[in-house]
């Protein structure tokens, strides 16, 4: 008997499942039901797993964007509907969720998800079911291009990892007036492996000759070894691409060595925990990113105090691009000729002259990538004294 | 009674074949949209995860934390060969090579370990998940960190049915044959099997092996079906997924497990609509269900697709005992 209910319970379960599929998914416009009236847009971010604070951040800046457009009368007077899930920072669950938000939600574009492995999961989807898919975070080189043909159906607000690397050499070469450079580059991690070489061929470029390269990896925190090594060399500048948890115990070890020498690094220093874990040593210390909070244009003023009006906190870059991102999707919809996804992907690739709070820019239309500005951020005696935009 | 091979395929080929024609149907009408048959996808894929597993924890008793290693290993060697050779052969081959390799790798790592007796297999088999992991995101052709992408997508419905039901079926012979009741001899008493002539070492590599493979092939119907792949896909959590599926449906039962993983998948999709507070229900019913059924929801028994079958052929109740322990 126990199994017979047990089998009623299973095949019960089983058609939850197909009445979950068909269910509404809860979204947060007054009039879910009326489609024609609304302008979908899918959410497909982390927003739990080991990415969920990219997700998150960049969600939080897409719900403002969207709260201020649909105030202002919303898209063509339509207001914006969000359809947001979940990946689980899984990119299986990435594909899956694109799928469900193209096939069943039927929306005209997908935001997200914020890392590149989640963006690239859909990529297939984006061409098969023609919705373009749009992440403001994604900086791996071959996201838009793959093997040297364009993804149609995918787009990026947000630089390149290349893009970083080749500022970051023109600003030593040109700013700093370096000839020669030490890199130290986390091997196990493909974004600094990126910049590490898209450096190293532009400071070539540029007549620079790099006289050490170094190599390390994701969760080490004692540096010692390797900078002893580099300390008795000749060098203008340390190019030390990563993530804060480790840039940050090197700068401060660096300094406490006594190597004097400018570092700098990418997008990947943007947190309050690099100037907590380097200190005082934290001068002469230069990253590229997106888009800096002490920027006095009065576009990005105005942001930052809606932002934090909303959320009691000061945006970061993930929340600045994910605001980016979203009014860029409302623009190229606006511009559309009809509420599809291929015409809206038609409208983004014509993108001219956006104006963001990560800067002004156009899309490139043979590589989806933004023609963007590039901000540099310098540290002095651990805080921020230099903002350049390049 | 009829000829038995006749009945065998009335009661449980009828049932399955009904299924394969339900949902061929329901794509061909446009009754399933392309979410559901992803939805149908992860569940075929971690039946095989789970139903592998369980050879190797619930039926040998061997505890094995590295599943997601072998998914990894399968997942990587179909990838790369169906780059290289896109058509049905090389996707053929490339599962193949890849269930493969996963058993080889599974018979390196199985013969030192398992000749001990207690939980060296599960310390060993969480090293080696990382440790190919790890592999993964530091070689140059397996793409790194950033992962494989841009695999030809060749699995759909008829392969998946194919895949699956043949991995059950498959793995139900293996424990049904004298293999397999070594094995489970081996669960019940490592010493008491020993002295009746069963060496304990043999069918221990054996069933590990055999549940590698299945865990390779399972990884390559992922990278297949999926089409992107990255070394962080399978780390711990994975392992630890697939061992959740296993208990829950009951260590030592093939249905447990196929039971156990539709009703994880059917969970997981109706609480997608609750996206801020999904997790915590999903580990709140985990924690209800093993409180309520600590041996899992099926123990050690098994329902057969005979009680199906039964409709189809009405006959008289046959004793229903747990098939595979008997």
């Amino acid at each position: 008997m126990k199994r017979t209910a047990i089998l009623l319970a299973a095949g019960a379960l089983g058609l939850s499942v197909l009445a979950g599929c068909s269910a509404k998914p809860v979204t947060n416009a007054p009039d879910a039901g009326a489609a024609g009236d609304t302008v979908k847009i899918g959410l497909n971010y982390e927003l739990s797993g080991p990415v969920a604070s990219y997700g998150q951040a960049s969600v939080a800046g897409i719900k403002l964007a969207a709260e201020e457009i649909n105030a202002a009368g919303g898209i063509n007077g339509k207001q914006i509907e969000l359809v947001s899930y979940d990946t689980k920072s899984d990119t299986a669950e990435a594909t899956t969720l694109a799928t469900k938000l193209m096939a069943q939600d039927k929306v005209v574009t997908v935001i997200g998800p914020a890392t590149s492995g989640g963006m690239k999961a859909q990529i297939q989807v984006a061409e098969k079911n023609q919705v373009p898919v749009v992440s403001g975070s994604s900086t791996a080189d071959d996201l838009t291009v793959t093997n040297g043909k364009l993804n149609e159906y995918v787009f990026r607000t947000c630089f390149n990892d290349s893009f970083q690397g080749t500022s970051a050499a023109n600003y030593s070469s040109e700013k700093l007036g370096a000839t020669t450079a030490v890199i130290i580059k986390d091997n196990s991690n493909d974004y600094s492996k990126g910049l590490a070489t898209s450096f190293d061929a532009q400071f070539k470029a540029n007549g620079g000759s790099i006289v050490a390269e170094e190599a390390y990896a994701t969760g080490e925190r004692n540096f010692n070894s390797i900078l002893t090594k580099i300390k008795g060399q000749s060098f203008d500048v340390i190019y030390l691409p990563g993530y804060y948890e480790e840039a940050g115990p090197a700068i401060k070890q660096a300094r406490e060595l006594g190597i004097t020498a400018p570092i700098l690094g990418g997008d990947g220093y943007d947190s309050p925990k690099l100037a907590e874990a380097a200190g005082a040593g934290l001068t002469d210390v230069y990253f590229t990113n997106h888009y800096s909070s002490e920027d006095h244009d009065p576009k990005v003023v105005e942001f930052i105090a809606a932002f934090k009006k909303a959320n009691g906190a000061d945006p970061n870059a993930f929340n600045a691009l994910g605001y980016d991102t979203l009014k860029f999707v409302a623009d190229a919809v606006s511009r559309a000729a009809e509420p599809t996804g291929s015409a809206v992907k038609d409208a983004m690739a014509d993108t001219k002259d956006f104006v963001g709070v990560t800067g002004t820019f156009s899309m490139d239309p043979s590589t989806h990538n933004p023609v963007k500005s590039i901000v540099f951020i310098g540290y002095k005696d651990g805080v921020i004294a230099v903002t350049e935009k390049a | 009674m009829a000829n038995p091979m006749v009945r065998t395929l009335l009661t449980r080929g009828v049932p399955l074949l009904l299924l394969y024609a339900v949902v061929l149907a329901g794509l061909n009408l446009g009754l399933i949209d392309d979410y559901l048959m992803a939805t149908i996808a992860t569940l075929c894929i971690n039946i095989v995860l789970a139903v592998s597993l369980n050879l190797i924890t619930g039926f040998t008793g061997q505890f094995s934390l590295g599943h997601a290693g072998f998914m990894a290993i399968g997942a990587y060697t179909t990838g790369l060969i169906t780059i290289a050779v896109p058509t049905v052969p090389g996707f053929i081959a490339g599962l193949l090579a890849g269930g493969l390799l996963a058993a080889l790798v599974g018979f390196l790592i199985g013969l030192p370990t398992l000749r001990l007796r207690g939980d060296y297999l599960a310390i060993a088999t969480l090293g080696l998940a990382e440790i190919i992991r790890i592999l993964l995101n530091n070689v140059e052709f397996t793409n790194g960190a950033a992962g494989l992408a841009g695999i030809p997508q060749m699995m759909d419905w008829n392969w998946f049915f194919i895949l699956t039901v043949g991995s059950v079926l498959l793995i139900r012979n293996f424990l049904r044959s004298s293999h397999g009741r070594n094995a489970i001899a081996v669960r019940e008493d490592e010493i008491a099997a020993e002295s009746i002539g069963v060496d304990a070492t043999r069918a221990k590599v054996l069933s590990f092996t055999v549940g590698a493979f299945f865990g390779g092939l399972a990884g390559g119907m992922y990278a297949s079906y999926f089409y992107f792949i990255k070394p962080d896909t399978f780390g711990f959590l994975k392992s630890i997924d697939i061992l959740v599926i296993v208990v829950l449906g009951g260590l030592g039962s093939l249905s447990g497990s196929v039971i156990a993983a539709v009703l994880l998948a059917a969970i997981s999709t109706v609480l997608q609509q609750f996206t801020a507070v999904r997790m915590i229900l999903y580990a709140l019913l985990l924690v209800i269900i093993m409180v309520f059924r600590p041996q899992g929801l099926m123990g050690s028994r098994e329902v057969s697709l005979r009680i199906v079958g039964r409709l189809f052929t009405r006959k008289p109740t046959e004793p229903d005992e747990p098939e595979a322990t008997r």
